[in-house]
């Protein structure tokens, strides 16, 4: 697979930052993720390509960090927080209504593609807890109606 | 206490340079432009200033470690990884104080010779990143950032690097395997960062709130400074309070401040007025505190003589209808998560002590399990390559000696933890 001339213009691009190319990896990374919305293995190979890191290597780092996603996800994602804070003020609850209203699971995506949900660690959103991002937005003070509100503007 | 570090943050447009110019903001640049670079360490060592990311090390003597190590370039680093269950102070200062941490990581710069600097940014904080962009961007335009930093010759370069989701790399010798593109795994320390860091130069890691306390110390000078809360440890502190309080959020006080007064004074006391039971004083790794500990300094030196540790300031506080066992064993699925498994003792470790949390939680412990739980938690306990695994133990060594009885009616009565 070759990346897109888009991608490969923006992962050279990134190359300026850096003193050493290595560093580019994780960046690259999220360009390829943010275009495709996951990142296939032929992906991770070209990756690995122009930045002359090898294949293996492109991939174990790309497993290690939890936010790259390895498979295609719902046209939205739902990282909700269920850490400490969250959880004694109603994460579990709300992880109930996803599956109720859109057949969600942890790690899973609606039969309808809409959305997919990964439960996340602390967000730094503990004080407005319970507390999700959708996409890139952050959702706080969360309850079991406005959760339902929020998302319905998430089409 | 007059606010340094949330100053000005409830004008909306308090990232816009203009704005903070408009506040006072770069003054303290300019001052130190025309300072030499021994002199500005030297007065952030008198300031008593100490790292803000949770270990509390005097920022000015890691700056002169550094700075008297002769390989060139050097680097300096923002942990801005911010992943430590309940803490959630960093984040105010990136959305909304961003050139304040900017200035910061200029003067400090300056100060140890750096020509390049890096904001490490958690990804879970995808605004803040365009936000801190954009700022770096003005601060570009207005040469306070580039080749020639005011007309005086000084080279700084700032740019931000997104981590993605991985709290192990809040520990700074991973946080430098992950910008060198690798896996975030701890390395042995000696060598430090500060001898062999960033592409084995020399390198200072700071966390975002350090820095952002060093345009104050050239401000009102050190002396002023160090009369601000504790004097062994002073200046200005983030409290993020979360969990059953009135008013959660994030507090600027002096540093010493008591728990009591962080809750009842700041936090208006317990939600609906309900009993307190326990509170998590630091983050989620340090020692849990039963609700009789409140009268403790919350800072670096006070802390540990009251049983636990101040580490990032993130309070979390619990009422009467909380049921421990369950916090603990959500706490340690976090550190389990969070593993980065290059050691055998926190990898395992952390493993077994999830499933006898588990099974106890979900009403089929047994009569043993409480010891054999403090057994597998004292093979961890000072074992792990890295501080990680010592938080696991920590957080079920604290859980059981306070609230050993919560755990004994788990197993005694066969319940399992409410839904
Ligand atoms: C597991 C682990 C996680 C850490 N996470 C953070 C973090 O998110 N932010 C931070 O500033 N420091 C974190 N630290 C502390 C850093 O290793 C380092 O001490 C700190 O960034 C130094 O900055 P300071 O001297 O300004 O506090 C962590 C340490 C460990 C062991
Ligand atoms: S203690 Fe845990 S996180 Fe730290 S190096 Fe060992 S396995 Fe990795
Ligand atoms: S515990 Fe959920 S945002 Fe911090």
């Amino acid at each position: 697979m070759k990346l897109s001339d888009k991608v490969a213009a923006e992962i050279n691009s990134i190359k300026s930052r850096y003193q050493d190319p290595r560093s580019c990896l994780l960046p690259s990374l999220y360009v390829v993720q943010k275009a495709d919305g996951w990142i296939a293995p032929e992906a991770m190979a070209a990756v690995g390509e122009l930045l002359n890191v090898p294949g293996a290597t492109v991939k174990g780092v790309a497993t290690f960090y939890s936010m790259f996603r390895h498979k295609p996800m719902g046209r939205h994602l739902i990282q909700l927080c269920t850490n400490v804070a969250c959880l004694v003020m109603g994460a579990e609850e709300l992880v109930d209504i996803l599956k109720g209203k859109y057949g969600l699971e942890p790690n899973g995506t609606s039969p309808d593609g809409r959305f997919s949900l990964v439960i996340m660690e602390c967000i730094g959103a503990c004080g407005t807890a319970p507390a999700m991002l959708v996409d890139t937005d952050f959702h706080e003070n969360l309850n079991e109606k406005n959760i339902i509100d929020t998302l319905e503007n998430y089409k | 206490m007059e606010k340094y570090l949330l100053r000005n943050i409830e004008n909306p447009n308090s990232a816009d340079i203009n704005e903070y110019v408009k506040a006072g903001g770069y003054k303290a640049l300019a001052k130190a432009m025309d300072m030499k670079p021994a002199d500005i360490i030297e007065q952030v060592k008198k300031s008593g200033l100490r790292g803000r990311g949770g270990a509390g090390f005097p920022t000015g003597m890691k700056w002169a470690f550094a700075a008297a190590d002769p390989k060139m370039p050097k680097y300096l680093l923002c942990n801005a990884d911010e992943g430590e269950p309940g803490t959630f102070k960093d984040r105010p200062l990136l959305e909304k104080n961003p050139h304040l941490l900017i200035e910061g990581m200029i003067i400090s710069g300056h100060a140890l010779r750096a020509k390049y600097g890096y904001i490490y940014l958690r990804g879970e904080y995808p605004q803040a990143k365009d936000i801190l962009e954009a700022a770096i961007k003005q601060a570009y335009e207005k040469k306070f950032l580039g080749d020639n930093i005011l007309g005086r010759g000084v080279k700084f370069d700032l740019c931000v690097h997104q981590g993605a989701g991985a709290y192990i790399c809040g520990e700074e010798t991973a946080l430098i395997e992950s910008l060198e593109g690798r896996r975030g795994q701890p390395r042995i320390k000696p060598p430090f960062p500060v001898n062999e860091g960033f592409l084995a130069k020399p390198t200072v890691v700071n966390n975002v709130e350090t820095f952002s306390n060093v345009p104050y110390v050239l401000e009102i000078g050190p002396e002023e400074y160090s009369k601000i809360g504790s004097s062994d440890c002073p200046g200005p502190k983030l409290f993020s309070v979360s969990g059953h309080v009135k008013k959660p959020g994030v507090y600027e006080l002096p540093m010493g401040t008591t728990l009591r007064d962080i809750i009842y004074t700041h936090c208006g006391g317990v939600t609906g007025d309900k009993k307190l039971k326990a509170v998590i004083p630091g983050g989620i790794s340090t020692p849990v505190l039963p609700a009789d500990k409140l009268d403790c300094p919350m800072d670096f030196v006070n802390m540990p003589k009251h049983g636990s540790m101040l580490g990032s300031g993130a309070v979390m506080v619990f009422d009467e209808t909380v049921d421990l066992p369950k916090v603990c064993l959500r706490a340690i699925k976090f550190f389990e998560h969070e593993s980065c498994g290059k050691c055998t003792p926190c990898r395992e470790g952390i493993g077994w002590m999830r499933s006898i949390l588990g099974r106890i939680c979900g009403g089929t412990g047994n009569a043993g399990d409480i010891d054999l739980l403090l057994e597998v938690s004292k093979n961890v306990m000072g074992k792990t390559f890295c501080p990680l695994g010592d938080g696991a133990a920590t957080v079920v060594q604290n859980f059981i000696k306070n609230f050993r009885n919560e755990f004994e009616a788990h197993i005694n009565n066969k319940v399992r933890a409410e839904r």
